[in-house]
């Protein structure tokens, strides 16, 4: 018997917070990162990471609870095998995968997720109507890290809810499709790796360092991070709070 | 590159059953450059919406997204009120325009016009994104090297190793003061001189073993 990590009021919470954030132009980088944040703060800190299927069908990382490198190759050897290639192919949610075990299964993913601390793990599709489009993926560091089924079903719906803001974006007003916004947000997600690595550069520091700059810089001064990555890439002396050491 | 550019254009033509495919390339700011097309009045048309200074291919650059538009006649006049009555007379009743980039680089654009009405079917979407990645690769290498893979060199490389390449192309920006499309023509300028995968380079930029300003 497994019992319920999340609470009701916690979610409730969640969900009028994520709700005020689907406005007219919203970032949908932040967005996601919103999303991936509350569920791994639901989840008692469980880190948390999004991804997107480009148009080969490979699952590219978007956004994370917590990004650094090590995560991030989590995430990216799942567009090889793993539990989020898993949720998107069948469309189904892939919980409490028992990391030790899972060696046959994920002989590529499961050796390093061993490594990089976690007992299990968890993936959710992310779908839209009948299009699957990504996966949410969840790690436990914590043995027997299990998800009870009440949150089995509250991960999916906060999974449900990234896919929604996802075609939100713009996407009502201007008639755009799925294909066109999903296009979109996969090069956004390109420029935030580009304007990590200019800031490492220009800065002398590592890149999971660049992008906490980033993030403080966009916080401090109520910027959007898809609008600072695009100026970091294209015009960085414009923001010498940033460029110079 | 003109006549390689132009093979591009016939061959995604042909495979997106169109009745023309045109590439633009554009410098920031959305100043035209130099056209290429499957033929003479596609090139004609790609000129004509940098003439009129509207059109799905001008949305595409300054939105960084594919614009996809089946029916010409929906919708589309009041988005684009010269432009449409302007390609509806030549006999286009559906245009496709991709952009042509890698992250904040922005290279220009590439259209696919047709002269029946309906959507680009999943197939010829995915389609229609490899060739403009292929048109991408062409422009960063100057010359034509269809079929050696996509821009971003991810068909061949390691596990987890794309981030790294995107921030390895940011990371030479800076250490040359250079655009981020001159950083990326650099580094695959350098894999190919030094006969190496890009995606080794990128991992010895990130690692702080190579740099391109010394």
């Amino acid at each position: 018997m497994t019992t319920p990590t999340v609470s009701a009021q916690r979610l409730a919470r969640v969900f009028v917070e994520i709700a005020d954030t689907l406005v007219d132009e919203f970032d949908l980088i932040e967005f996601l990162q919103l999303l991936a944040g509350r569920t791994a703060d639901l989840l008692d800190a469980s880190p948390v990471g999004l991804l997107l299927a480009d148009q080969h069908g490979r699952l590219e990382f978007m956004a994370a609870s917590d990004e650094n490198a090590k995560l991030l190759e989590l995430f990216q050897v799942q567009n090889r095998e793993g539990p989020c290639l898993d949720a998107f192919r069948t469309g189904t949610p892939v919980v409490n995968a028992d990391l030790s075990r899972a060696a046959d299964r994920w002989p590529l993913f499961a050796p390093r997720a061993v490594q990089a601390g976690f007992r299990s793990v968890h993936a959710f599709p992310l779908r839209l109507r009948a299009e699957r489009i990504g996966a949410m993926n969840v790690f436990s560091a914590q043995v027997g890290g299990r998800l009870a089924d009440t949150d089995v079903e509250i991960v999916q719906a906060l999974a449900d809810v990234a896919s929604i803001g996802l075609l939100q974006e713009r996407a009502i007003i201007r008639g755009e499709r799925l294909g066109e916004q999903l296009q979109g947000a996969l090069n956004s997600r390109i420029v935030i790796e580009q304007a990590k690595g200019a800031i490492a550069q220009a800065r002398g520091v590592s890149v999971d360092e660049a992008f906490t700059l980033i993030r403080a810089y966009c916080r401090s001064n109520n910027l959007r991070l898809g609008e600072v990555a695009h100026t970091i890439t294209t015009d960085l002396s414009s923001i010498p709070e940033l460029s110079s050491r | 590159m003109a006549a390689g550019m132009q093979r591009l254009c016939s061959a995604a033509g042909r495979a997106l059953s169109a009745s023309g495919t045109g590439l633009t390339v554009m410098a920031e700011g959305g100043q035209r450059g130099v056209t290429a097309a499957s033929d003479a009045a596609t090139e004609r048309l790609e000129e004509l919406q940098l003439t009129l200074g509207e059109g799905p291919c001008i949305d595409s650059f300054e939105s960084m997204s594919p614009v996809l538009v089946p029916d010409v006649t929906d919708g589309a006049p009041s988005r684009w009120p010269v432009y449409v009555p302007a390609v509806h007379t030549r006999g286009v009743r559906a245009v496709f325009a991709f952009p042509l980039q890698v992250g904040a680089a922005r290279l220009g654009v590439m259209d696919v016009f047709r002269a029946d009405t309906g959507m680009l079917s999943p197939d010829e979407y995915t389609l229609a994104l490899t060739f403009a990645e292929v048109a991408v690769a062409t422009l960063l290498d100057g010359h034509d090297n269809t079929g050696t893979g996509p821009a971003d060199g991810w068909l061949d490389d390691p596990l987890g190793s794309r981030a790294e390449l995107f921030q390895a192309q940011g990371m030479v920006m800076v250490q040359l003061g250079v655009s981020l499309a001159e950083a990326m023509v650099r580094m695959r300028a350098h894999a190919y001189v030094q006969d190496r995968r890009l995606y080794e380079v990128a991992a010895d930029v990130v690692a702080r073993r190579l740099r391109f300003d010394t």
